[in-house]
């Protein structure tokens, strides 16, 4: 098992080395002047000028990038300009919000789009494979912040169900003492009921955006791949057997059909990740995906930088997480290898 | 031919969904196309009196805050957004069919630096170096069409580079290569042709993802700007009204956008099944 988790780990390391020569090409060698990023709205060529030679960028590019690199082994990705803080402690601060939000709407995609596929392929053609199909197809057509505004409207506005869509809690709410930094769990683990409500409910229509346009390639995937295995010759000994239905589907076909469904989160997390930054835009939501637009919007370049950086390299991890899921389900992965 | 439009006409009556699709794309088509005859109003022009008007009247889908008609906007902002997703995928396909050939019909170092490339490029939340892209390139439409494009190479190049790799030792191509064809004419002219049908269905796939990742840095302010009418911006600037109720200033353009993309998907999937029956679903 340490020894898969090591040999993935060893697999990741040319991603981290790849995504961070781009982060290094996209900012310092596209044309645009990082110098007069930094110089704000109104610049002098003065100004420019100074803040070139103050960022190194009259050094030649290999030195720069060995300065990039040594900068960044230290954790050091710059400051903002309009609040002044430190962008790593900035981000650090604003992830927990982001990863919520984003585990959130994932669990809410894997909690419709699984049953659904199971029960499309155990009765194709009925009307819940219907149902399926139509949400595979639409469901990523709907862009999450469309889906963000409408929820809005319908519970908010019209029925008065959510609460105010604006952040993570009301401002009048006390946060709760900081364990994960996830509000739901750090409500739940101090026992403070009231804040864990007033936080889910926070949460519901942000992560229920996510989860519609994140869902389509699961359930799409899970029918797929169940039908191939209730059609399989291990399912038909199964039931010749005699062993009752749900055994079969949920203990044989299931447990083969959910590799390619855990294969399909890869791509899954590159959506999810994206749609959160428009997500949070929409739910004026503190994560890091709202610090960015604030920071593109300002042309504040330290920030867009280091959000780049943070989401590719956990979009990594995930990814390798997910790896070392993909063997722990199916003893044979890696083994050939 | 005719086996063709059998084959067409087959799959959309399995299929009204198909049709369907098929219609609207004509429809999206001609409204870019012919824009500026079937504005009602200009799109830009603002009316202070008869802001926030709901759907009805002389404003069929209700005007925004400044009193611009909806309806005249969407009209105009649906030929910016096909001219988006389609220059963006035209460069895409381009490239990445381009890199695709090389890696697959060359293998080795070839194969390696555009492989390693391609899978950098997908180590990164696609939308996220989109943005990325947009804020180093500066803020315009162009680059707008050059960050989409960029995303989207790595499918491409994977696509055409497994299905290049699958003929280059078939029969034909050995034919060709000892009728003494040089490469290049061997690439364009006889492996190139046979990967089109396959990467038309991308095309029409990835059309819809384009528009959708366009209107997306167009939602967070990135690329198109105000007050030029696009399905994202417009949306964005009705996102205020309907917390005080004004549904119709980002619904509009929203639903507009959906059944754009959700047209493309499904024409992708028509297609799919019109020109490679092999992976239906």
């Amino acid at each position: 098992m340490l020894r898969i988790i090591v040999s993935r780990l060893g697999t990741a390391i040319p991603s981290v080395i790849g995504v961070v020569i781009v982060t290094f090409l996209i900012t310092h060698a596209l044309p645009g002047d990082p110098a007069a990023y930094f110089a704000g709205p109104n610049p002098t060529l003065e100004s420019i000028a100074e803040i070139r030679q103050q960022l190194g960028l009259d050094r030649s590019w290999p030195l720069q990038f060995t300065s990039y690199v040594s900068d960044l082994v230290h954790g050091h990705l710059g400051s903002s300009l309009s609040t002044g803080q430190p962008v790593l402690q900035e981000l650090l601060s604003r992830l927990p919000a982001s990863m919520e939000l984003t585990l959130a709407g994932l669990t809410i995609a894997l909690a419709i789009a699984i049953p659904l596929g199971v029960m499309a392929a155990t009765r194709p053609g009925s009307w819940i494979d219907h149902l399926c199909r139509i949400l595979s197809t639409t469901g990523v057509s709907v862009p999450p912040f469309f889906t963000g505004l409408l929820l809005i409207y319908i519970f908010y506005y019209l029925l008065g169900w959510a609460p105010a869509p604006f952040g993570r809690l009301d401002i009048y709410a006390s946060t709760p003492p900081t364990i994960t930094g996830f509000y739901t769990i750090d409500a739940l683990l101090a026992g403070d009921g009231e804040t864990f409500r007033a936080a889910l409910g926070q949460l519901v229509l942000p992560a229920f955006s996510l989860g519609v346009f994140s869902l389509a390639p699961l359930a799409r995937m899970t029918r797929a791949s169940m039908l191939a295995a209730l059609s399989s010759d291990f399912v038909r000994t199964a039931k010749a057997n005699g062993l009752s239905s749900r055994t079969v589907v949920m203990k044989y076909a299931l447990r083969n059909a959910i590799l390619p469904v855990v294969t399909t989160l890869g791509m899954v997390f590159s959506f999810l990740l994206g749609a959160n930054v428009l997500v949070e835009k929409v739910f004026a939501w503190p994560g890091i995906g709202s610090y960015a637009i604030d920071a593109l919007i300002a042309s504040d370049y330290a920030p867009v930088q280091g959000f780049v950086l943070c989401m590719a390299i956990l979009y990594i991890a995930l990814n390798l997480v997910l790896d070392i899921i993909y063997s722990v389900l199916d003893p044979r992965f890696g083994l050939a290898a | 031919m005719r086996q063709a439009l059998a084959q067409w006409r087959y799959v959309i009556a399995e299929n009204p969904l198909t049709g369907f699709a098929f219609a609207l794309f004509t429809l999206f088509v001609t409204v870019a196309l012919f824009a500026p005859f079937l504005m009602p109003h200009s799109p830009l022009a603002t009316h202070a009196a008869d802001a926030l008007r709901p759907p009805g009247g002389a404003y069929l889908l209700g005007t925004d805050q400044l009193g611009r008609d909806i309806l005249s906007r969407l009209i105009a902002a649906t030929r910016l957004d096909l001219a988006i997703g389609a220059s963006a995928v035209a460069l895409a396909f381009v490239f990445g069919v381009g890199l695709g050939l090389i890696a697959g019909y060359y293998g080795g170092w070839a194969d390696r630096i555009i492989g390693r490339f391609t899978d950098t490029l997908m180590a990164f939340p696609l939308f996220v170096l989109a943005m990325a892209i947009v804020a180093a390139l500066g803020n315009t439409v162009t680059n707008i069409v050059l960050a989409t494009a960029i995303i989207n190479i790595p499918l491409y190049a994977r696509m055409a580079r497994v299905e290049t790799n699958i003929r280059r030792d078939a029969g034909y191509v050995a034919a060709a290569r000892l009728t003494g064809n040089s490469e290049a004419r061997i690439l364009l002219g006889h492996i190139l042709p046979n990967l089109l049908p396959i990467m038309a269905v991308q095309t029409s796939l990835t059309m819809g993802y384009a528009i959708l990742n366009a209107a997306g840095l167009s939602f967070i302010g990135l690329g198109v700007q105000p007050p030029t009418p696009e399905w994202g911006t417009m949306v964005s600037e009705g996102a205020s009204a309907i917390l005080s109720g004004q549904w119709w200033v980002a619904v509009f353009p929203g639903l507009t956008l959906l059944l754009a993309v959700f047209c493309f998907n499904i024409l992708g999937d028509g297609l799919r099944d019109v020109l490679d029956p092999r992976n239906r679903t």
